[in-house]
């Protein structure tokens, strides 16, 4: 997309830097002030967090696999055992599938899929792209990370300590007033909040230091209307962490004091109001979901533009349609809270603004095809991946445009539909994008290529396991099946049975991807600067792969001429 | 507190002759089931408690008997297996919603992807490197960008009217003459208190696995005290909660509505057929959150008024129960009284 005057920056910049001694192994990786680095970390952390989360994921499709508790009961006295209790009783039990459910949700959204695309591709690829040496403030960058350390300790050692009925917090990862506050008793909860505010810290940090890097340190003729699409949308993103985090923060910080100081901000006895709670959470929940999607929507547009050998088509329509998304996001939140028992012009109002986000949506879906059009595809695996990308997003938008009819979410509200919704828009949304630019920047970053044959296999498993695995929820949720059930009616069998079986498919794909790495990293061949072709014209594309130490300590120049 | 429910129990044991009147089956069950079931009682809930009180008063039985417990209907107020659509509606809210959805969104949503997935196809196989070597160069045509803006546009206001439209009619206010109940969630059990009817708050809890056996009714949907209602006239539910939020579920009905601690939400509707109408809570609500359903059982009029006398409500033209007494809370009930160890049953 841009075209950089001259190649030999890179390459000045990789003579230069081979001399250049890294840091010992200890203040390299502890006390990192390198982007790369701190991206690396960022995505080893966000791969075992993905893990784990996937992992809860398993035990949760397990028992859904059939009506009746098998394992929630064993599980729940594996736990007590650990910890020297009784063996669980039965609704010791059933809390156990409550905190299940929540540290999922908790661990995906903030420990996964955060960390990995603003964390760890941000800020991989973001400097490069602009032609900056580094983030604006690489310490700060180093603390952002590290904060999200001890966030994630608190959040898994939650699960054991007293928690309300069993062990754990229990109050899904919406953190819902009153059963947060007076409905859960013990230290759980109180971690998991903390755990929020730690791991939202670091996060306001990080998109401060992405704000200030996109805005200051750009190269000389990178103006903001030649930047990749992939820096528009961290800028995007990072705007609505800076403005949406701060809510979370100020909400969980008055349950905390709800909890533990006696206040009632959100209990109706002393004046304050549980739906308070919720429209604060939303505030901040609603942009969490385009912060979660947007930088996929840029890893798309680099990936469909590489491998289509085009430019993106419409560059400012697709720059500002993420501007717009970001900006609409901020005034749609109550469409969460539909059932709340809101007055009809209040909800007439958040149906006709959420239909509206259905808009520039449609804009980037048909520029990425526009895109293609007229292009000269090769079907490397980041392309398969970005395709797979397109399509499943469109599908999980579509049934959002169904959702936020207030009257029609009356009946799908809090049931599998929403769940199938949001999962084909981030399990399938958020993640397709993940695995296509961990696929795509895979040489750039380790200097190996992947395995192609792997990486399409991966593909191809994983796109089979996760729509058989998500699209019967939309049955289950059409036929009233509500969320957060450890068990189900006899007759929510069948699309419950289909659902475990597509988890276990996808588990295989996963299981290909690590064999993909592993076999990748110890065997791979060597990785060209730029492996993709003519097609790839971002900066990173210019430099050696893996990229210098430290690169461009001559800034490259952006020619003039450049443009979309 | 075990002495009360003790007392509730002899109360609703010595009140089983005069229910056998209408259903000696359910009758017979209740004695069986209460029996052993006041063994196990540890620590029956205040409301619980509070609730059936008056049935305790009331061993002298009622002059009328309620009407025998309704028999679901397979597949109707509850999903069926396999199902692959909304369940069938009973509300005029749920037809004109259910028609928004049938008619208008689905076949939009399934178009609009198929679309999409047609022009990948499309050009994946037109614009393969093998088959189109060179790419062309375009990245702007603003006649088709406008129209991709302008055609989702007009698409979504086409949306928006009816939509609107089933807003404004599900906030349509109830009648006047519309029948009053006041619907609160606990954890984990719903009460229900028929203000203008002056019958007291009883409470419904699930059926264990055994119980919806032996009474023919899908398990985890089935209560032992349904939520009474009329059908064919309207009604108005006003829902809140004790505890924490929950939410008060009835897909066949359309109704969705959260049950909120200190707040009073309304919900009106009128129900077309008789019929016993299931959902479940659809509010994280603690550990017993999917195994507090609801059941409604929507009688024909003049029966629903029966039932009224017999709980020794009063009718709206004036008509009280002989004596009022105040019976049990249905005729026809199980009443399995709340305690610790439904769940561990309902295995």
């Amino acid at each position: 997309m841009t075209t950089i005057t001259a190649d030999q920056y890179g390459d000045h910049a990789h003579d230069h830097h081979d001399a250049d001694h890294k840091p010992a192994f200890f203040q390299r990786w502890f006390m990192s002030t390198n982007h790369k680095d701190i991206g690396t970390l960022y995505l080893i952390f966000a791969i075992f967090a993905g893990v784990v989360g996937g992992a809860i994921s398993g035990l949760m499709r397990v028992e859904l696999a059939e009506p009746g508790i098998q394992y929630l009961q064993g599980w729940a006295n594996i736990q007590h055992a650990m910890l020297g209790a009784e063996p669980a009783s039965l609704d010791q039990a059933y809390h156990l599938w409550n905190a299940l459910i929540t540290a999922h949700g908790l661990i995906m959204v903030f420990f996964m899929v955060m960390p990995a695309i603003i964390g760890g591709f941000g800020n991989w690829f973001v400097p490069i792209m602009i032609g900056a040496p580094d983030m604006a403030f690489p310490r700060m960058n180093n603390i952002s990370f590290w904060l999200l350390i001890p966030a994630f300790a608190l959040l898994l050692g939650s699960a054991f300590v007293p928690g309300g009925t069993g062990y754990g917090a229990g109050t899904g990862w919406t953190v819902y007033a009153p059963l947060s506050t007076s409905g859960s008793a013990g230290p759980a909860v109180d971690m998991a909040i903390l755990s929020l505010h730690i791991a939202g810290a670091g996060s306001i940090l990080g998109a401060v230091n992405f704000i200030t890097t996109i805005l200051n340190m750009r190269a000389p003729g990178m103006t903001l209307h030649k930047m990749p699409l992939f820096v528009w949308s961290v800028l995007v993103t990072a705007f609505l962490l800076l403005l949406a985090l701060p809510v979370l923060a100020a909400a969980i910080t008055m349950l905390l004091t709800d909890r533990n100081f006696g206040t009632t901000f959100y209990d109706a006895a002393g004046g304050g109001d549980p739906e308070l709670y919720q429209h604060l959470f939303w505030f901040f929940g609603h942009p969490e979901v385009y912060i979660m999607i947007l930088p996929g929507f840029g890893i798309v547009s680099q990936i469909i533009s590489t491998f289509s050998r085009k430019p993106v088509f419409g560059y400012l329509g697709m720059a500002y349609a993420m501007v717009a998304i970001g900006v609409v996001g901020f005034v749609v939140w109550a469409h969460h809270m539909f059932t709340t028992g809101m007055s009809v012009n209040v909800k007439m109002y958040f149906t006709a603004a959420t239909m509206v986000i259905a808009v520039p949506t449609g804009i980037k879906i048909f520029s990425w095809i526009a895109t293609i059009w007229g292009g000269s595809i090769s079907f490397k695996t980041p392309m398969v991946w970005a395709l797979g990308f397109i399509f499943l997003f469109t599908v999980g938008g579509v049934t959002g445009v169904v959702l936020a009819n207030g009257g029609v979410d009356d009946v799908l509200h809090d049931t599998y539909y929403v769940v199938a919704h949001f999962h084909y828009v981030l399990s399938l949304g958020a993640v397709f994008g993940l695995f296509a630019g961990f696929y795509y920047w895979f040489p750039k970053m380790s200097g190996r290529m992947y395995n192609e044959f792997l990486g399409h296999l991966h593909f191809w498993v994983f796109f089979v396991g996760v729509n058989l695995l998500f699209f019967p929820m939309h049955f289950l949720g059409l036929s009233g099946m509500p969320r957060r059930y450890p068990d189900y009616p006899e007759a929510f069998a069948y699309w419950n049975k289909i659902a475990s079986h597509g988890y276990e498919i996808m588990a295989v794909g996963v299981l290909i991807f690590f064999i993909n790495i592993f076999w990748s990293l110890a065997a791979g061949k060597k990785a060209a600067g730029n492996p993709w072709g003519e097609g790839a014209t971002t900066l990173e594309w210019t430099l050696s792969s893996p990229p210098p130490f430290h690169q461009f300590e001559t800034l490259p120049v952006i020619d003039d001429a450049a443009h979309h | 507190m075990i002495q009360v429910k003790s007392l509730v129990l002899a109360g609703l044991l010595a009140f089983a002759p005069a229910m056998a009147m209408n259903g000696p089956a359910f009758a017979q069950d209740n004695a069986t089931a209460a029996a052993p079931a006041a063994a196990t009682v540890a620590a029956p809930a205040d409301s619980a408690a509070n609730a059936a009180a008056p049935a305790a008063d009331a061993a002298p039985a009622a002059k009328v008997a309620a009407p025998p417990r309704m028999k679901p209907t397979e597949g109707i107020g509850m999903p069926k297996p396999g199902e692959i659509t909304l369940q069938e509606q009973f509300t005029s809210t749920g037809h004109s919603a259910r028609w928004l959805h049938d008619v208008m969104l689905l076949p939009l949503i399934t178009l609009i992807s198929v679309l999409v997935l047609v022009l990948m196809l499309y050009v994946m196989v037109r614009y393969r490197r093998s088959a189109n070597p060179v790419p062309s160069k375009t990245s702007h045509n603003t006649f088709i960008e406008v129209i991709w803006t302008v055609v989702p546009v007009i698409i979504l206001l086409v949306i928006a009217v009816p939509s609107i439209g089933l807003l404004a009619d599900q906030y349509k206010p109830a009648p006047k003459d519309a029948l009053t109940v006041k619907v609160t969630g606990y954890q984990w059990y719903w009460g229900y208190e028929y203000p203008d009817a002056g019958i007291p708050e009883y409470v419904s809890n699930m059926l264990t696995k055994e119980q919806a056996k032996a009474g023919g009714e899908p398990f985890q949907l089935a209560v032992d005290n349904r939520l009474i209602l009329p059908a064919g006239r309207p009604v108005k539910l006003i829902i809140t909660a004790a505890d924490v939020i929950h939410s008060f579920a009835v897909p066949s009905l359309w109704v969705k509505m959260d049950a909120v601690p200190g707040r009073l939400n309304e919900k009106s509707f009128t129900i077309e057929k008789p019929g016993v109408y299931y959902g479940q809570c659809s509010e994280l609500c603690g550990a017993r959150h999917g195994f507090m359903p609801i059941a409604i059982e929507a009688l024909p009029p003049e029966q629903f008024d029966q039932w009224v006398l017999s709980q020794g409500g009063s009718l709206k033209n004036g008509t009280a129960a002989p004596d009022a007494p105040m019976g049990p809370q249905q005729g026809s009930v199980l009443p399995a009284p709340p305690s610790d160890d439904v769940g561990n049953n309902a295995l």
